[in-house]
């Protein structure tokens, strides 16, 4: 017999298993016209494969939505629910989708990716999908000053700009962290043009130089017993 | 050596880079997968690395990897290595990356709270800026609790930047620690009126969010609000006050009427649409909220209506969508409004864009009136011809039922136009609907009897033309739940069919069979339904040759039935062929069984309230958890409670505390009978016997005439699919233009909502509709009574945060400092209660022992909380003493005095005694628990004497510094590494090293041993070299696997120059899959410890287990190695943990009867005292204390393998101890006591 008491405990253990908080906006996604990620931003957890899912969930919702219909979009099953919306924009090869819940205006969200676009744009001079592709941190952190754990941070892109600049100050002042975009200041191969460089890792050099073995030289001095 | 590191560089040359692994992707399309795996075995390599630079290149590139979906958690330590970079380049990546794997149950997040702290306060904006919004990402309940206070300092900063962060994570922090909103509140109310714009509309936004939640615990701030948004111009706060406001008026109507006017001069002045729309939006909410009746009140609706029409109209369908969704809030309350713009809704619908079409459905569905219902649902229905997609067209379907079926029918006036609708809908192809339509089908023909044998008529066709129905494209719909709906009208009011023969033929004929189970179970039983009433008509008739011919035909058709692999149908099956046959052989001896044959039917209708379940009254002397009969497992019962006394005498009344059962004497339970008896005569519910008259034979004889002319009516509609719904349209059609014909007798009722109940025209027409609203009620209760439901989800974290804020803040209400001062405050409590001194004192150390235990840990800590504030509530001195001890300001005086806190939490405390007091060494141990005594001691002194307090404070610190030399509190701070565990045990020692384990079960999907082995040098020269060589038992493996993480701590006291900050380094162990040797790749400066840790299995936790290994290495100077032999003991006791054991679940576990083996020892004498005897057991044993009564407790530990141990120890005056023991398994009982037993007499 099942007693109201172990059922109320039942309950309580769901209670205490709590899930991630909502957040007002849910998730940002940049995929292009196929559907390849650009930029994922969850802002509540769900492990990677749920990601996916959600991604190409969205994308077939919002890839076969003709260009002049409204932007908004409800029925997304994975992620969100009722409350939730998608707000999406779609710009050349690129889509911005934002998931967010009814406490956002769903114009100033359309407006939110507008004014992400338009830094992006700012940022990387004529931005298009190559500079998404090859530099997504860098968006990421654009994204950061705008966007903060789902809650919007910042919507004045003149100041948006100067924190991404000042970091970038920071960042060229530190010195050079190795990627190609900012300087390939790799000893002896700084001067040969990057894509050389990337095309002599990829013939797999790399793991032929670290497969040569080197003796280990304690271990031989121990060989030499007699 | 140079070889080497030249090799290294170039290795490092040829690292990738993120842009080389994006390219490599994009060049290597067709076999991505194997390249992403090659480039995941680089960057393993890569973060194996010393070089920080290489490993951020690493962490980068899993982030993009993290992308595209590969599971990158596994390189948590790594992150965190990259996130306490000095450097803000690295830093960033790590941050970053953390922000996209991390999440609250992330178990390495417990290392960070120090790092995150310390970037918090970074002198660099841009660190704190990093901390702050990776933070908001994957802030857990702990790091709230940890890091609000420094959070809420930030709020204090000179910079906006910093400010409006810390501004946004608040909010995090609230739904993680809810304890803090109330102190916290006031500061950030202060942040409204903020001089910087991003932080007041951070400020703002925060609010807003909470009070969308609790509306009600933020009206106090409206005037606020009211002022903000008379004055402000940025309409990003705009929006967000408006929005907030919208949540508050309905709680407040006043602020609803003060609102109105200056919203309407936004809605008049503004030409930002979006705030345009929210406007609106809020002046519909406050509309909504007051109750008509002031006289303006009509002209803000006409604005609001008027400028949404202008929204809807604009070609921006952006707007046009927004215009319809704001529509239909108002046409909750004010639909008459909104009806006049009936024609753009309608022109809505044949938009392009499908969300505008199913906003503008949804518009619909509140627009129709009885006049209106048909025309629409025609409209509707010609959309439904020429949609493309069934998506859409189902979302159609089930519009068209919804607009008909609201409010019990509301709008129908004449139901067989309404079931002509439904037959026509059967005919939608692929359509997921069909249930929907079923049940409306079945719930007309029960309820409306006017029209029923319209509707049966109708059915009769559908069963005849089942084959068109349930075509090639059924398999992909469920439209053939119509068939169910059909069989079962046909079958229970068969008196109304023209020609049940017939209609048993067609049901019996046709591909039935291939229909789904259940309906072929309710054709089945239908059938005999159909059968009985043929019978009975054909017996009164005296024709006895319809008579064989049925029953034969039904001979001849059920046994494919009754082969039938559905199990329902089966039964059924045989046991009607079974009737048939009995029938049939009573009409060869002459005997009429029709009538007693549809007895077997018989029985009326009635419709039950939907609430009549809920309000069934509990009879009184109803005790539901009261046993019914003595339960069965009785004896087993009584001896486990035998046992309990036997084993756990003194257990203290606490352990009986289930509730007494509730058994009536013999009159009692005469009473209850008859009292039943009395009920069930008066239940509706019960079936009585007397309940038989049915008004069949009135129907039908009358009815027998009207029949046949709508049958035939129908007949050539639905024979001809593709004319049918023409045809319909215009019979429809026809009904309404005509107007006064004999189905629209019906006069309109009277229009206010609500009212249902029939009319006597109705009755005249016998047009019932049955009202459900009332329904059949258990007496006495009331259908108006709804309660008033807290409608969130039980998880939702914004239940907590229900929390007044007007009410002044208590002085205790204070946010946590850091855990030093939890440390300290828990000593206190010691003092306060000596009994509960261990349960308290475990979660700190297990914070280090053993990250699955967090949750314990957590419960653990709020146990502390709660003991902390009983505390804080004594107006004593000692309640100001943790009062003054809070403060933040004197914080570092306080870490400095209560150095063994301190030394708690960050875990150094004896690898600093061991390497400074080498002249100590042998006595560690001992002095330790010297120190733990001194400890405990020193509170109540402290309560005796405040004076004698701060001697003891400062003579330890002066011990402090003394072992300690130079190590500063700084370098403490820095450390976040976990704690070595206390309970170690010695491993080997020699003239040269040290060697102490401890020992930790990793609960849960590893199910893995963590051993940590401390390596001390006692050494004046550095060791190096060090291999240790453990080869795995028959029983016990060690995991080598190498995608798991298995890492190494090292511990370097004095930071390396080089490196700043970085005063640990962590190296990935060098996982070798087949040898036994495990290289450990750092050496031993002379006074270092380091640690390393190794996994284990054992396939059995039930024995103690032993491993043989030894350890070689090589003391610098000296050319040979020396070894020494180990041996590494897992007695059984190490694959038990303390999960988590509430008393609930304890006392449940031990009346479940599933611990069946028991086993107990006793020691007379024992030398140790009660709490000490329990330290041993919850650290040495890793059993967790559940319940604690003066000088019993009850322990409660879990093996790896889910066995369960309950142990019972009680301590008596005369150092009498006993330790009663139950578990599931009952070798591990044996073996933990027989360990334990040992233990405490090696104490001795």
């Amino acid at each position: 017999m099942m007693c109201r008491r172990q059922l109320s405990e039942c309950q309580h253990l769901r209670c205490s298993s709590l899930d991630t908080p909502p957040t007002m906006i849910k998730a940002i996604l940049v995929f292009n016209n196929h559907g390849k990620p650009r930029l994922t931003k969850f802002y509540q957890y769900f492990n990677e494969e749920m990601q996916q899912q959600i991604i190409k969930e969205t994308f077939q919702l919002v890839s076969k939505r003709d260009d002049n219909v409204c932007n908004f979009l409800e029925g997304g099953s994975l992620i969100g629910g009722a409350d939730y919306k998608l707000i999406y924009r779609h710009y050349a090869t690129l889509y911005f989708v934002f998931c967010v819940d009814s406490s956002e205006s769903e114009l100033g969200i359309l407006d939110l990716i507008q004014v992400f676009v338009e830094t992006l744009d700012k940022c990387f001079e004529n931005v298009c999908e190559l500079d998404l592709i090859f530099h997504v941190d860098k968006v990421h952190y654009i994204l950061n000053e705008l966007v903060m754990g789902g809650m919007v941070l910042e919507t004045n892109m003149t100041e948006i700009i100067t924190r991404i600049e000042d970091q970038n100050k920071l960042e060229k002042q530190e010195g050079p962290y190795n990627s190609a975009s900012t300087s390939s200041l790799k000893a002896g191969l700084a001067a040969a043009p990057a894509r050389a460089v990337s095309a002599v890792k990829n013939m797999n050099l790399p793991q032929q130089i670290k497969d040569i073995k080197l003796p280990d030289l304690p271990a031989a001095i121990k060989d030499l017993k007699f | 050596m140079a070889l080497r590191k030249v090799k290294g560089n170039l290795e490092r040359m040829f690292d990738k880079n993120l842009t080389d692994l994006v390219r490599g992707i994009r060049n290597n399309k067709e076999t991505e997968s194997k390249y992403i795996s090659q480039c995941m075995e680089e960057i393993k390599t890569e973060l194996r690395q010393d070089n920080l630079a290489v490993k951020a290149n690493a962490v980068a590139k899993l982030t993009y990897l993290q992308m595209l979906g590969y599971d990158i958690s596994w390189a948590g330590f790594n992150i965190i290595e990259v996130m306490s970079s000095p450097k803000f380049t690295y830093k960033r990546i790590g941050y970053l990356s953390a922000s996209q794997c991390f999440h609250q149950d992330t178990e390495v997040l417990m290392l960070t709270t120090n790092m995150i702290r310390k970037d918090l306060n970074s002198h660099n904006m841009y660190d704190s800026g990093t901390a702050l919004t990776g933070l908001a990402c994957f802030i857990s309940g702990d790091l709230a609790r940890d890091l609000a206070n420094d959070v809420m300092t930030l709020l204090t900063s000179t910079k906006p930047y910093l400010r409006k962060k810390a501004v946004l994570l608040l909010y995090k922090v609230f739904l993680k620690f809810p304890e803090a909103l109330r102190p916290a509140f006031p500061r950030l109310k202060e942040k409204l009126e903020d001089p910087d714009p991003g932080v007041q509309s951070a400020a703002v936004n925060v609010i807003c969010e909470l009070a969308r939640k609790n509306p009600k615990n933020y009206l106090s701030l409206a005037p606020v609000f009211f002022k903000l948004m008379t004055s402000s111009t940025n309409n990003w706060m705009l929006i967000k006050i408006i929005k907030l406001f919208g949540a508050l008026t309905p709680l407040e109507p006043r602020l609803g009427k003060k609102l109105i006017e200056p919203l309407t001069n936004l809605i008049h002045s503004t030409s930002a649409m979006s705030l345009l729309y929210e406007c609106i939006n809020t002046v519909i909410a406050v509309l909504i909220s007051i109750s008509s009746g002031m006289p303006n009140h009509n002209a803000s609706i006409q604005l609001c209506v008027q400028k949404l029409r202008i929204l809807i109209e604009d070609s921006d369908q952006n707007l046009k969508y927004l215009g319809l969704l704001a529509m239909s809030k108002i046409l909750k309350t004010h639909p008459k409004s909104v009806q006049a713009h009936k024609d753009l809704v309608l022109q809505c619908l044949d938009d392009k864009d499908e969300s505008i079409r199913l906003r503008a459905l949804d518009l619909l569905y509140g627009m129709v009136t009885k006049k209106t219902v048909m025309e629409i649902v025609r409209r509707l229905m010609t959309h439904m011809d020429r949609a493309e997609g069934t998506m859409y067209r189902d979302e159609l379907l089930q519009k068209i039922i919804l607009i008909c079926s609201q409010n019990n029918f509301q709008y129908i006036t004449n139901f067989e136009w309404y079931v002509s609708v439904l037959v026509e809908l059967c005919r939608m192809e692929g359509t997921q609907h069909g249930g929907l339509i079923a049940s409306q089908l079945m719930d007309v023909a029960i309820r409306v009897v006017a029209v029923r044998e319209f509707t049966v008529g109708q059915m009769a066709l559908l069963l005849d033309n089942a084959h068109v129905i349930v075509g090639p494209a059924a398999a992909r719909s469920s439209i053939a739940e119509v068939l169910y709906a059909a069989a079962w009208i046909c079958g229970e009011f068969s008196q109304l069919l023209a020609n049940p023969k017939a209609t048993l033929e067609s049901m019996v004929r046709g591909k039935v069979v291939s229909l789904p189970g259940h309906i072929q179970a309710i054709y089945v039983h239908n059938m005999l339904k159909l059968y009985a009433h043929i019978i009975a008509t054909a017996e009164e008739e005296d024709d006895s040759e319809m008579i064989e011919e049925v029953t034969n035909l039904l001979l001849e058709r059920l046994p494919v039935f009754v082969s039938s692999g559905d199990l329902e149908v089966q039964e059924r099956a045989s046991c009607i062929v079974h009737i048939v046959t009995y029938v049939q052989k009573c009409h060869k001896h002459g005997d009429k069984v029709g009538a007693d044959l549809a007895l077997l039917m018989t029985g009326e209708l009635n419709p039950v309230a939907p609430k009549a379940q809920k309000k069934v009254p509990l009879p009184d002397g109803l005790d539901l958890d009261a046993w019914i009969n003595d339960p069965p497992s009785e004896s087993e019962e009584e001896e486990d409670d035998a046992l309990e006394k036997e084993i756990f005498v003194k257990a203290d009344s606490s352990y009986k505390h289930r509730k007494e059962k509730y058994e009536p004497s013999e009159e009692e339970l005469q009473k209850l009978r008859d009292a039943r008896r009395a009920e069930q005569a008066s239940n509706p519910y019960y079936v009585k016997s007397s309940a038989l008259s049915s008004p069949r034979p009135n129907h039908n004889s009358i009815q027998v005439d009207e029949i046949p002319v709508t049958a035939i009516d129908l007949n050539v509609s639905l024979k001809i699919p593709g004319m049918t719904s023409l045809d319909k349209y215009q019979v429809v059609d026809g009904w309404q233009d005509g107007g006064k014909k004999r189905h629209k007798k019906q006069k309109k009722r009277s229009k206010r909502k609500g009212q249902v109940s029939s009319s006597s025209e109705e009755e005249i027409n016998r047009m019932h509709v049955v009202n459900t609203d009332i329904g059949e009620m258990p007496e006495g209760a009331h259908l108006s009574d709804d309660y008033e439901i807290d409608d969130r989800p039980e998880d939702d974290p914004h239940r907590a945060l229900d929390i007044n804020l007007d009410e002044p803040l208590s002085p205790n209400e204070v946010l946590p400092t850091r855990t030093h001062y939890e440390a300290h405050a828990q000593r206190k409590i010691e003092s306060n209660n000596e009994a509960k001194l261990i349960p308290s004192e475990i979660p700190l150390k297990m914070k280090t022992r053993n990250k699955k235990e967090r949750k314990e840990k957590k419960e653990k800590t709020k146990k502390v909380k709660k003991e902390e504030k009983k505390v804080k509530k004594k107006p004593s001195r000692d309640a100001n003493l943790i009062l003054d001890l809070i403060d933040p300001l004197k914080e570092t005086v306080i870490s400095d005095k209560v150095p063994v806190a301190a030394n708690h939490i960050n875990g150094i405390a004896d690898a600093k005694n061991k390497e400074k007091s080498k002249s100590k060494k042998t006595k560690t141990k001992k002095e330790k628990k010297a120190k733990k005594e001194k400890d405990r001691d020193k509170p109540e002194k402290k309560l005796k004497k405040n004076e004698k307090e701060i001697d003891t404070l400062s003579r330890n610190r002066d011990e402090y510094e003394e072992t300690n030399g130079t190590v500063t509190q700084e370098v403490e701070e820095k450390l976040a590494v976990p704690e070595p565990q206390p309970y170690s045990r010695l491993l080997a020692e020699d003239s040269h090293i040290r060697i102490v384990y401890s020992t930790a079960a990793m609960d849960g999907v590893m199910s893995e041993i963590l051993v940590c082995i401390k390596f001390i040098s006692q050494s004046s020269k550095p060791i190096s070299k060090l291999q240790l060589i453990l080869p795995d038992s028959s029983a016990l493996k060690m995991i080598r696997t190498p995608g798991k993480l298995v890492f190494e701590t090292g511990y370097r006291l004095f930071p390396p120059k080089e490196m700043g900050m970085a005063v640990f380094q962590r190296k990935q162990r060098q996982p070798d899959p087949q040898s036994e040797l495990v290289n450990l790749p750092w050496s031993l400066d002379p006074g270092e410890s380091k640690e390393t840790q190794l996994s284990f299995t054992a396939e059995d936790v039930t024995i103690p287990h032993k491993l043989r290994g030894s350890l070689s290495y090589i003391q610098d100077g000296s050319s040979s190695s020396s070894d020494i032999s180990l041996r590494l003991e897992f007695p059984v006791t190490t694959f038990l943990s303390g999960k988590t054991a509430s008393r609930a679940t304890f006392t449940d576990l031990l009346s479940s009867g599933q611990l069946s083996a028991r086993s107990s020892f006793t020691l007379p004498n024992c030398p140790w005292s009660f709490p000490e005897v329990l330290e041993e057991l919850t650290l040495g044993g890793s059993l967790a204390v559940v319940e604690c009564v003066d000088q019993t407790a009850s322990l409660y530990g879990r093996s790896l393998h889910g066995h369960h141990v309950c142990l019972l120890v009680k301590y008596q005056a005369s150092h009498h101890l006993t330790i009663d023991g139950k578990s599931t398994e009952g070798i591990l009982l044996s073996n933990a006591l027989d360990h334990l037993k040992t233990t405490l007499m090696q104490k001795q």
